[in-house]
Formats: structure tokens, C-alpha cells, sequence
């Protein structure tokens, strides 16, 4: 079966582009990045700020039960035209990542479908492969958090 | 192409309309990168996947490409049951 989202990450370079086709009119693929109460919804982040404008601004908040984490997400919106492209920077509190800058481009396919194109550019080549080993890590993270909670319990 | 059988860097060529050193380049390319492996047949040199390597780069982006795919499926649920508030 094909892939519905794909990522083309070369080896050795400091970007990468996400693209995904919706079953949906580009309008409302638009929707769900400009509504706060529908990005909380997918994205499954609490919105505190967004500021959708050229210039403007943006702060998530995260938590992770499993793991009793919160992370906070934030960033600036450098270009934000509805229903064709949103612009912005991304950078997570307190991990080693620094900022990276995205390109959201929102295409209409059909009227019913439409495509976005995420190219994503890290500070570096080593930066990247560390962030794409995030979800992973995270995972491994988890794994051991619950082996301490159950280790500590039978001391 | 490559990964159903062994071929030469002309029979890969001849099968795109970019010129043969482009095509010599990309070659040189994925063998730097350890895609693809070559191996000496009297004159020709043969180009077969390594697939063990091409495995390994598609398991590093996958739990990525998970998480975007999980999101963006949700989106999607999402939106289709989106009523316009009025």
C-alpha cells in the first residue's frame, strides 16, 4: 500500500520535506492550522498563543502524562497567506536542538483534495538525524522511565 | 530497477533521458553512501542495492514518519466531521 505521508530526507543534508494528500478541500486542510481548538485536537498540544500573521507569534504546551513531561513549543510566524503558505520558526524549551525553520506550502489538488508540503531546515546535517531519532528516543525514554517506576518499587 | 537485478551504469542510463555523466554522478553518489554496491565484471562494472543499508534508512525515518502520519490522520477525521460554525 502506498504511503499517504512521505518524507524525502537525503543523507548528509540539513533539511527535509514532509508531504502528506488530504481527502479534503484545501479551505479546511487550511482550517485545521489556523483554528487553535482544532490544532489542540490533532496535534494534541494545548495552544496558548498564535498569532496568525505576517510577524506574528506562537506557544504550544505538550504534556505527557506516561512520562510527566510538559514541553513547550514555540516559535514566530514570518509569513502567514490563507489557504496557500504559512512560514515560521519551531524551537522546543530546554532541549539541545536550537531552531529550525519551516515552509508550509498548501496546495489544492481538486475540489476535494489538496496536498501540503512541509520543508523543514535544521541548523545542521547532525542536528536533523537527531531530531528524526526524536519519536524514537522518546520511546526508549518511556521504556525506561517505567523500568526505574518498577525497579524503585522493589527495593 | 536496480533492486530486481545487477546492472551496468549504461542500462540504468538508458532507461532516464538525463545525460549519462549525471546519471554516472548519482551512481557515485549512493555507492559513496554505501546504497549501492558495485562489483567487477571483466570490462563492466555492475551496480546491485544493498539492501540491508537502504532497510536501515528507512527503519531511522520511520518512527518519524509515523508521527506525522498518525497527526496528519487525525486532521484529516477531523475535518471531514468539521461543521462551519454559523
Amino acid at each position: 500500500m502506498e504511503q499517504k505521508t512521505k518524507i524525502n530526507a537525503e543523507e548528509g543534508k540539513q533539511d527535509l520535506v514532509i508531504t502528506r494528500e488530504f481527502d479534503l478541500p484545501l479551505e479546511l486542510l487550511f482550517k485545521a492550522y489556523e483554528e487553535p481548538e482544532i490544532i489542540e485536537q490533532w496535534m494534541g498540544t494545548k495552544v496558548l498563543k498564535l498569532e496568525n500573521k505576517n510577524h506574528g507569534s506562537w506557544r504550544f504546551e505538550t504534556s505527557n502524562e506516561k512520562v510527566n513531561m510538559v514541553f513547550q513549543l514555540n516559535g514566530v510566524i514570518h509569513e502567514f497567506s490563507p489557504n496557500q503558505r504559512i512560514i515560521r520558526t519551531f524551537e522546543m524549551d530546554n532541549v539541545p536542538f536550537g531552531v529550525q525553520l519551516e515552509f508550509l506550502e498548501f496546495e489544492k489538488l481538486t475540489d476535494d483534495t489538496s496536498k501540503l508540503t512541509m520543508h523543514i531546515i535544521y541548523r545542521s546535517a547532525e542536528i536533523r538525524d537527531q531530531v528524526l531519532k526524536l519519536p524514537f528516543t522518546y520511546g526508549i525514554n518511556m521504556a525506561h522511565n517505567q523500568l526505574e517506576k518498577v525497579l524503585s518499587k522493589l527495593k | 530497477m536496480v533492486a530486481s537485478q545487477a546492472m551496468t551504469a549504461g542500462a540504468i542510463a538508458s532507461n532516464f533521458d538525463t545525460a549519462r555523466p549525471t546519471v554516472s554522478k548519482h551512481l557515485q553518489i549512493l555507492t559513496e553512501c554505501e546504497l549501492l554496491e558495485q562489483k567487477q565484471n571483466g570490462r563492466e562494472i555492475y551496480y546491485y542495492i544493498n539492501a540491508k543499508k537502504m532497510k536501515e534508512v528507512a527503519d531511522f525515518i520511520e518512527p518519524f514518519r509515523k508521527m506525522w502520519d498518525d497527526r496528519f490522520n487525525k486532521l484529516e477525521n477531523i475535518m471531514k466531521a468539521y461543521k462551519p460554525k454559523k
